[in-house]
């Protein structure tokens, strides 16, 4: 983990590893996308409409993991005052929002012909919608709080309190809903998942973290960039440059 | 302990005498549950129906409006620091200032929820049920809010970026204070089991919350 906290380091290792992952990411949305929308057979039920599962389920999986991803990186930057976790965590954000904010689209969009509605306070939906209010009040910390050392300090305690919190807003949700709304949710694939469906899932939750892993990179790479300026530009104020 | 008091016991003098927040809390609690039968409609059985979650929801809104005096004079007149390097944990001294807090809004708003209930028709059976699971549930929205306020302490404009940070984490508490009324609504023990839920909440909340808060301070104050 420390042999990598020099950002010099990170630069050229994630110099040499983008353009692989690039390629990798897209030959498995080729792949994914094609199982699924193509090979796969329609749902009985749901007809064509299952195949929004191939972009929903994903994405979904991807907004619970991003967080979970920042709220470790925050641990690290937290516990070992490594460089780069803060960095980690504060790219990983905006990214983790963007998936949050396509599993409720893509729920939406499902839900209209399942439930006949365009949003239903559903367990589910009902907790992603908090998770990306989670997501957008801790970038907020970010943007409102300018000098980088304690904005990162006060987002990575943010950061990790959500965390926390996310298991007992969804234990709670849960509990909400059963007691206000009669279920009248189709439940999606039944008990197992055939093969057919779900090797096309498997690969488009592959393509989703890659995807996530080179837009990680990318993002931090701007912000060590970023970060670099400001030294440069402080220095020259201050007379050392 | 002599800390924990002398923290206690300044802040409950200090709340009584500017006594200006406390009323304004009320005063907006008062004005918020009012505005929601213009709303709604004067439908006195629509306004039953929905009065628990309407109490419970303007009470939260209270707290949270309250919530950023709980450190903002003390950091601006500097005393906050000196809480911060002095001798006793500060982790404690917040539990201290949390409980202060309490006293001199929480409670007085509670107080206050039986006459707003009045207004909209709350069953009389409900009162007693609303106010015991308000006095067992508003705890831990001071102590969540105090986190997120010692995390948004000096920030400019800080009051949106609180609320923000909070209502989310909020959710639970709502969830289960509603529904602790509502299942009483239907039966004579069916609150028991959500009413020991929100008891955990404010516990696990009063355990957790001065960590992350003493954790922010001391990141703020830096």
């Amino acid at each position: 983990m420390f042999r990598y906290a020099n950002p010099t380091r990170f630069m050229a290792l994630t110099s040499v590893l983008l353009p692989w992952t690039i390629a990798l990411t897209v030959v498995s949305f080729a792949a994914g996308l094609y199982g699924g929308l193509f090979t796969a057979p329609p749902d009985y039920q749901q007809g064509e409409t299952v195949r929004i599962m191939f972009v929903h389920v994903p994405a979904a999986w991807m907004a619970m993991a991003a967080y979970s991803f920042m709220a470790l990186a925050s641990l690290v930057a937290i516990v070992w005052k490594h460089p780069l976790a803060d960095v980690a965590a504060k790219s990983a954000a905006p990214i983790g929002a963007c998936f949050t904010f396509l599993a409720l689209v893509t729920g939406s969009l499902w839900g209209k012909p399942m439930w006949g509605a365009w949003w239903v306070w559903d367990a589910r939906l009902t907790s992603m919608l908090i998770l990306f209010f989670l997501y957008l009040g801790y970038i907020a910390i970010w943007q409102t709080i300018e000098e980088p050392i304690r904005a990162g300090r006060i987002a990575a305690i943010l950061a990790m309190v959500g965390f926390i919190n996310i298991p007992i807003i969804k234990f709670s949700v849960e509990w909400w809903n059963s007691l206000h709304q009669s279920a009248s949710i189709i439940k999606v694939g039944g008990p197992s998942i055939h093969i057919s469906i779900l090797w096309p899932l498997l690969v488009m939750i592959t393509a989703y973290t890659l995807l996530f892993a080179v837009l990680l990179m990318l993002s931090m790479r701007s912000e060590v960039l970023k970060r670099r300026i400001r030294s440069i530009r402080i220095a020259k104020v201050e007379g050392f440059g | 302990m002599n800390e924990f008091m002398a923290v206690l016991r300044r802040d409950i003098k200090l709340a009584a005498a500017q006594g200006g927040g406390l009323g304004m809390a009320i005063g907006f609690f008062l004005i918020v549950v009012s505005l929601i039968p213009f709303g709604v409609g004067p439908d006195l059985n629509l306004l039953a129906r929905v009065a628990p979650g309407i109490l419970w929801i303007a009470l939260l809104l209270s707290v949270l409006l309250s919530l950023d005096r709980l450190f903002q004079a003390d950091y601006e007149d500097g005393s906050l620091e000196h809480l911060v390097v002095g001798r006793a944990p500060l982790e404690f001294i917040i539990v201290a200032k949390v409980l202060a807090h309490w006293i001199t809004t929480g409670v007085p708003l509670i107080m206050a929820t039986p006459i707003l209930g009045f207004f909209l028709n709350l069953e009389p059976d409900a009162f007693g049920i609303l106010v015991l699971t308000m006095l067992i549930g508003t705890p831990a929205l001071n102590f969540v809010g105090a986190a997120g306020a010692a995390l948004t302490v000096g920030i400019r404009r800080g009051g949106l970026l609180l609320s923000l940070i909070v209502l989310p984490l909020y959710v639970p508490i709502l969830v289960f204070g509603v529904s602790a009324v509502q299942s009483s609504m239907l039966g004579p023990d069916g609150s028991m089991q959500t009413m020991m839920i929100l008891a955990a909440f404010t516990l696990a909340s009063a355990a957790l919350a001065p960590i992350a808060a003493a954790a922010a301070l001391r990141a703020n104050l830096r």
